[in-house]
């Protein structure tokens, strides 16, 4: 039961430093942390196909990416453009009534304390894919199209515009 | 594995909202205090990941594995959304030399 207060502490601690944190290669290091406390959670939760696909997808594929177009473009400390003290303060008043209003609307919702019994069987993976494969089958080929669909959309919008260029 | 399940007993659903409430309002603090695209990018993705953590904790909590399903789908998802749009900050880095938010004030007009 503590380990999910000290883990949900260090997914909070780190997310806030992912914002604040000046450098964004730092950032995106720190976000991959928060992620990687996400994947504890999901542990806790005993959802491992869960666990292991956050930990792949998101850690190793998508942050690798924003890694790298970090790097692409020599971002650092000395180019990073930040706001006005005015704006922030603004900001972090805009974000605080936003929690406040969440944390409001849990008390006038009393949703049922019961606790979180995890389910030893549901998130094991011979479970999740007999749903996935049974009830989700063309949701689950629709969202090979829409990453198809993306790949080509980022080539084309990333590549290099030779006959613009030619033409100017 | 059993003693996985113990880790988590005890621990109230509401302490799970508020946590992943907290999550997500740092995210929305990110993507209004900072200026640089990639960095609110990543903010937008703290936000789909704590709703996906409160997705995963509301189905085991009902004994529901289409929340779970859901969960997956939101990640494929976002794979899609980092992808095309990254290649669009690339393009707008390789115009503008510049990862601002404001200089896409332009496109207002």
């Amino acid at each position: 039961m503590t380990l999910f207060y000290f883990v949900a502490f260090l997914s909070i601690f780190f997310a806030l430093m992912t914002i604040f944190t000046k450098n964004p290669v730092h950032s995106v290091l720190y976000l991959v942390i928060t992620f990687f406390t996400f994947t504890v959670h999901y542990i806790l939760l005993n959802a491992q196909f869960l666990a292991v696909v956050n930990f792949i997808a998101y850690m190793g594929a998508i942050m690798v990416l924003f890694l790298f177009v970090l790097m692409l473009l020599n971002l650092n400390k000395e180019t990073e453009p930040m706001r006005s003290h005015v704006v922030k303060f603004m900001g972090a008043i805009a974000g605080m009534c936003l929690l406040i209003t969440f944390l409001g609307a849990f008390r006038v919702l009393e949703t049922d304390t019961g606790l979180v019994v995890a389910d030893p069987e549901i998130g094991l993976v011979k479970n999740l894919g007999k749903v996935l494969f049974k009830d989700f089958l063309l949701p689950f080929e629709i969202s090979s199209i829409l990453l198809l669909t993306a790949m080509v959309g980022a080539v084309l919008l990333a590549k290099k515009e030779t006959r613009v260029k030619q033409n100017g | 594995m059993d003693n996985i399940i113990q880790q988590i007993h005890g621990v109230p659903l509401n302490h799970y909202l508020i946590f992943c409430s907290v999550i997500f309002s740092i995210g929305v603090l990110g993507v209004l205090i900072r200026r640089n695209v990639i960095i609110i990018m990543m903010s937008i993705e703290l936000m789909l990941n704590s709703v996906n953590l409160l997705l995963a904790a509301f189905s085991a909590h009902s004994g529901d594995p289409s929340g779970q399903v859901f969960v997956f789908f939101i990640m494929a998802l976002a794979a899609a959304e980092v992808a095309v749009g990254l290649a669009i900050i690339i393009m707008v880095y390789r115009n503008t030399k510049s990862v601002d938010i404001e200089t896409l004030s332009r496109l207002r007009w």
